[in-house]
C-alpha cells in the first residue's frame, strides 16, 4: 500500500524537463483556481475564463493590444533579468520607468512644436539615460554602502512617481489642458510609429524584440553575461575568477534601468502621446513575474509576457461583459507567481509516493 | 552468529547516473573496530548513509542483533542505537559546547542527568571538555570531541565515523585512538570510514573493501600491510611517489615578505608577519590544523584579498600584493582553493563553462568579449583526456562529478596552462586515494618542469609525502621552513599544536 501523502525527495541533479514545465504547471493550476473563483462568484466557469482568456484575441484589434501590453513587460522583463541572473533583486522598474518617460517625455514636451526625424530617437536615447540613472542609485548603494537592493530600489519607484505627479501638475502642465493634470502632447514625430494603420501595435514591439535578441546573444555567447551568471550562483567563484563584482552590479542596473526606461517613453510616446499621472499599470512590477515565468530566458520571456499581458486584456473584458472589478487581472497574476514559485520546488525535488511498511 | 551485530545482506542502491551500491553484503563483528576501506565514489557514503536513515535502498535488507532493521530517519537510527559523527561538524558555532549538546539530544533529560552524565562520559572515554567554551574557540579536535560525546549521550550500540582523522594533528589522532579503543573495550562497535591505509592497520579489526560500489573483500587486518590494501582498493598497484630535490634552483622566484592581516572578526584569524620564499621549481608545503589563518592565507596569496596592512609579496621581481586574481593570472601565476564547489568551480555551470573561470593569457578563449566555444571545449577535453577524468562529457554540470573527478579537473585546468607557479589548497581534500595518487602525481611532475608549488594542507602525510619543504601555520603565525627529508614529524605536531620550545 502507498502513503496517501507524497514526500519530498531531493534529485541528485536539477531536472531540465522540470524547468521547462514549471511555468506550465503553474499557468494550468492558475487556470483551474481560477474557475473555482468565478464559480464562488457565481459565474459559469468556462464562459469567465472564454471571457478571460479568449475573446479578448478574437479579434486582430484584441491581438494588437495583446502585442501593445506585452511590448514594455517584455522589455522590462529581459532588462531584469540581467539582474536577476546575477542575483541582485531590482524590485524597482515601475520606477526606473517612469524616470525613462520624464527624460525622454521632457524632451518630447521640449520640442513640441519641431517636427524631426531626429526627435524619436533623442526622445529613446533619453529614456534610456533616464532610466539607466535611476536604476544606478540603488547600485551606488548597494556597492558602497551595502544597503539592500530590494528596499532602496523599490522606495525609488515612489519617488519617481512623486516626481512625475509634480511635473505634470507644475511646471510641465499643459498650458491649454483646463488645469488638467497632463503635459502637452507630443509632435507628430515625437511619436512611435504604428506598425499596421488603424491598429495601436506600435514600433516599440520591434525595439523590444531587438534588445531580447542582442540579450540572448549576450547571455549566450558573450564573456559579460557569462560574468553575471557566474556572480549570480557562486561569488565566490567569481572572485576566484577575478570578475569586478562592483562593475557586474553597475551593469546589471544600468542596462535594466535603460530596458526599463525604454519602456516607459515607448508608453508614452506610442499609446499615450503625452506625460500624465498613470503612465503605467504596474508594468514595472508586473514585468518581475514575466521575468520569472520566462525562467529568465528571451524565448521564455517571449511567450510569458504575451501570457501576463492576456490577463491585463482578461481584466477589462471582465469588468465590460462580467461586471467584475478589473483587479481580477492581478489575482491572476499572482495567482501565476504563487504557483510558479511553488512549482519551482520540483525542479530540484520529486515527489515519492513511499511503500508503507 | 552470535557476535554478529549487523548483517547487510544484498544492498542495492541506484542514483539516475550511477549505481552506486550494487549486491553490498557483509557483517559486521560486535566489538570491533570495522573499516570501510574505498575511493571516493565507490558506495561507503552511500551505504552508510541507507544505515543512518539518510537514504533508502532500493534493495536488500539489514538485520541489526538479527532482527530487520528499517529507518527513515537519523533520529530513528538513533533510537535503535546507531549513531554518526561526520567529516564535516554541524556545530552552532556561536554557542557554548553545553548548549550544541543539549541541541543534539532527542528525549528529554534533566539538567543535573546530563551534567552527570557528561562528566562520566568525559572521564570514561578520555574525551576532556571544557562545556563553557563556544565552539569557535575550539580545535578541530575538540570540536570532533564535541560530536563524539553528542552521540554517546544517546548511548549507541554502533557509532559511524566518516573519516575522523582527516582534521587532526598526529597528536590528536592518537588521542582518539584512545576513545575509540575505550569504546570498543565497553562493547560498543564502531564503523570506520576511511581512504587512509595506515589508519585500517592500525586501528581496526576487520576491514571491508568497496570498489565501483561492490564489496571487493572482508577480512581481518591483521595480514594485511598497506600495500595489499591500496592494490585491491584501486583494483591496481600504486607507484611510490618520490621526491627529488635535484631540479630546485636557487633562484627565488616568490617572496612572501612580514604579511600581516587584521580581520577584526572574531570566526577568522588575524595574520601575523609572514615570511616564506619558494625557490624555482620547489614544492613549500604549509601545514597546519584548520582554523590557523589558511583560507586568510590563501586568499592573501590569490588576490581574492588584496587589503593587508603591511608587508609584500614579489614575484619575478614585480610587487603583486595589490594585484587581483585576474592580474596575477596574467604573470602566470595559478591557484586552486580548497573548496571545489562554489569557489574553484562553479556546480551548475557544465564543465566546459568551468574552464571559463580561470584564463591565462596563454588561452585564446574569448575575441572581443564574445566567447570563442570551440577553443574552451578543446581545452575542455583536453583536461578530461590527460586527467583522466570521469564525465560523460564536457557538457556535463560540474556538480555531477564526484569529489575526486572535479579535483582532478580542476587542477588539470590550472596545470594545463603550465603556469610558473601553482598554489593549491588541500590539493585531496576528501578524494578518494587513486585520484590522490594522481594528483600527487602531476604535482610533482609540474615541479620537476619548473613550476614551483605552494600546497597548504592539513594533511601532514600528503605533506611530507611530496613537498621539498614545510612549515607550519598556527593562529596566523608562520613557522621557520624545514627540510622536509629531514624533519621529525613529532616536531612539526608539536608546532601544529602551537608548542614551540
Amino acid at each position: 500500500m502507498n502513503s496517501l501523502f507524497p514526500s519530498i525527495v531531493s534529485r541528485s541533479q536539477s531536472s531540465g524537463l522540470m524547468n521547462f514545465f514549471v511555468p506550465i504547471i503553474s499557468i494550468v493550476l492558475t487556470l483551474i483556481t481560477g474557475s473555482i473563483i468565478f464559480v464562488l462568484l457565481g459565474f459559469d466557469p468556462v464562459y469567465a475564463l472564454y471571457t478571460f482568456f479568449i475573446s479578448p484575441i478574437s479579434s486582430t484589434y484584441g491581438i494588437s493590444e495583446l502585442f501593445v501590453k506585452a511590448t514594455p513587460l517584455a522589455l522590462i522583463a529581459i532588462g531584469l533579468s540581467y539582474c536577476f541572473k546575477n542575483n541582485i533583486y531590482n524590485i524597482g522598474a515601475e520606477g526606473q520607468l517612469t524616470m525613462g518617460a520624464i527624460f525622454g517625455g521632457g524632451i518630447g514636451i521640449l520640442f513640441h512644436d519641431t517636427n524631426a526625424f531626429w526627435l524619436l530617437p533623442l526622445m529613446i536615447f533619453a529614456g534610456a539615460i533616464g532610466g539607466a540613472f535611476w536604476g544606478l542609485i540603488p547600485a551606488i548603494l548597494k556597492t558602497k554602502f551595502n544597503t539592500n537592493e530590494i528596499l532602496t530600489s523599490l522606495m525609488l519607484v515612489y519617488v519617481a512617481l512623486f516626481i512625475l505627479d509634480y511635473l505634470v501638475v507644475g511646471p510641465w502642465k499643459d498650458p491649454f489642458g483646463y488645469s488638467f493634470p497632463k503635459s502637452r502632447p507630443f509632435s507628430e514625430s515625437g511619436r512611435m510609429p504604428l506598425l499596421f494603420d488603424g491598429l495601436r501595435v506600435h514600433f516599440g514591439l520591434i525595439i523590444a524584440l531587438f534588445l531580447i535578441f542582442v540579450s540572448w546573444f549576450v547571455f549566450a555567447k558573450t564573456i559579460f553575461g557569462f560574468q553575471l551568471k557566474v556572480s549570480g550562483y557562486s561569488p565566490k567563484a567569481a572572485r576566484y575568477a577575478g570578475f569586478n563584482q562592483t562593475t557586474l552590479v553597475f551593469f546589471a542596473f544600468a542596462i535594466c534601468g535603460a530596458f526599463a526606461g525604454i519602456a516607459g517613453l515607448a508608453e508614452v510616446s506610442g499609446p499615450i502621446g503625452l506625460l500624465y499621472r498613470d503612465i503605467s499599470p504596474n508594468y514595472g512590477f508586473t514585468a518581475i513575474i514575466v521575468a520569472f515565468l520566462g525562467r529568465l530566458h528571451p524565448i521564455g520571456i517571449i511567450f510569458a509576457s504575451l501570457v501576463i499581458a492576456l490577463t491585463y486584456l482578461g481584466a477589462e473584458d471582465a469588468q465590460l461583459f462580467l461586471q467584475i472589478p478589473s483587479a481580477v487581472g492581478f489575482i491572476f497574476q499572482g495567482l501565476v507567481l504563487f504557483y510558479l514559485l511553488g512549482a519551482e520546488l520540483l525542479i530540484n525535488y520529486k515527489l515519492s509516493y513511499k511503500k508503507l511498511l | 552468529m552470535s557476535n554478529t551485530i549487523l548483517n547487510i545482506q544484498n544492498i542495492t542502491k541506484s542514483f539516475p547516473r550511477v549505481i552506486a551500491n550494487k549486491n553490498v553484503t557483509f557483517d559486521i563483528k560486535k566489538n570491533a573496530v570495522h573499516a570501510i576501506l574505498g575511493e571516493n565514489g565507490a558506495g561507503k557514503s552511500t551505504l552508510v548513509k541507507i544505515l543512518y536513515g539518510l537514504l533508502e535502498p532500493d534493495e536488500g535488507n539489514i538485520k541489526l542483533n538479527n532482527k530487520n532493521f528499517k529507518v527513515n530517519s537519523p533520529a530513528e537510527a538513533r533510537k535503535q542505537g546507531i549513531g554518526m559523527v561526520f567529516q564535516h561538524f554541524s556545530l552552532f558555532d556561536s554557542l557554548s559546547v553545553k548548549e550544541n549538546l543539549i541541541l543534539g539530544i532527542d528525549e528529554k533529560m534533566s539538567y543535573s542527568d546530563l551534567e552527570n552524565k557528561l562528566e562520566n562520559i568525559s572521564s570514561r572515554y578520555n574525551l576532556p571538555l571544557d562545556l563553557d567554551a563556544p565552539i569557535t574557540a575550539l580545535s578541530a579536535g575538540e570540536k570532533q570531541r564535541v560530536e563524539i560525546v553528542r552521540i554517546l549521550l544517546q548511548d549507541p550500540q554502533i557509532l559511524i565515523m566518516d573519516e575522523p582523522t582527516s582534521v587532526l594533528t598526529p597528536q590528536e589522532v592518537e588521542s582518539l585512538f584512545v576513545t575509540l579503543n575505550a569504546l570498543v573495550k565497553e562493547g560498543r562497535t564502531i564503523l570506520y570510514i576511511t581512504h587512509k591505509l595506515e589508519e585500517v592497520i592500525s586501528i581496526c579489526d576487520t576491514v571491508t573493501i568497496m570498489r565501483s560500489g561492490e564489496i571487493i573483500d572482508t577480512s581481518s587486518t591483521s595480514n594485511q600491510t598497506a600495500k595489499t590494501l591500496a592494490t585491491k582498493m584501486l583494483g591496481q598497484k600504486l607507484d611510490d611517489l618520490k621526491t627529488n630535490y635535484g631540479h630546485i634552483k636557487d633562484e627565488v622566484n616568490f617572496d612572501v615578505k612580514n604579511i600581516s592581516c587584521d580581520f577584526n572578526d572574531p570566526f577568522l584569524t588575524d595574520l601575523k608577519n609572514i615570511s616564506f620564499q619558494v625557490r624555482v621549481g620547489e614544492i613549500y608545503g604549509i601545514a597546519g590544523v584548520a582554523g590557523n589563518g589558511q583560507s586568510e592565507l590563501m586568499d592573501i596569496l590569490t588576490g581574492e584579498n588584496i587589503n593587508i596592512k603591511s608587508g609584500s609579496i614579489t614575484f619575478d621581481n614585480k610587487k603583486i600584493e595589490k594585484y587581483g586574481p585576474q592580474k596575477r593570472r596574467d604573470l602566470s601565476i595559478s591557484f586552486v582553493p580548497e573548496n571545489r564547489l562554489g569557489h574553484s568551480a562553479v556546480p551548475e555551470l557544465s564543465l566546459s563553462e568551468n574552464i571559463l573561470l580561470s584564463q591565462f593569457p596563454k588561452n585564446n578563449f574569448i575575441n572581443n568579449g564574445i566567447i570563442l566555444k570551440n577553443n574552451v571545449d578543446d581545452f575542455a577535453n583536453n583536461v578530461i583526456n590527460e586527467f583522466k577524468v570521469i564525465t560523460p562529457g564536457n557538457d556535463a554540470k560540474a556538480s555531477s562529478l564526484s569529489g575526486g573527478n572535479l579535483q582532478k579537473y580542476v587542477i588539470g585546468r590550472e596545470i594545463s596552462s603550465k603556469p610558473k607557479i601553482l598554489i593549491i589548497s588541500h590539493p585531496t581534500w576528501g578524494i578518494d586515494a587513486g585520484a590522490e595518487h594522481s594528483i600527487r602525481e602531476s604535482l610533482i611532475e609540474l615541479s620537476q618542469n619548473g613550476t614551483s608549488i605552494i600546497v597548504i594542507s592539513q594533511d601532514l602525510d600528503e605533506l611530507i609525502e611530496i613537498t621539498h619543504k614545510i612549515s607550519v601555520i598556527y593562529d596566523g603565525n608562520l613557522s621557520k621552513p624545514f627540510k622536509t627529508s629531514e624533519v621529525e614529524i613529532e616536531k612539526l605536531g608539536l608546532l601544529m599544536g602551537g608548542k614551540n620550545e
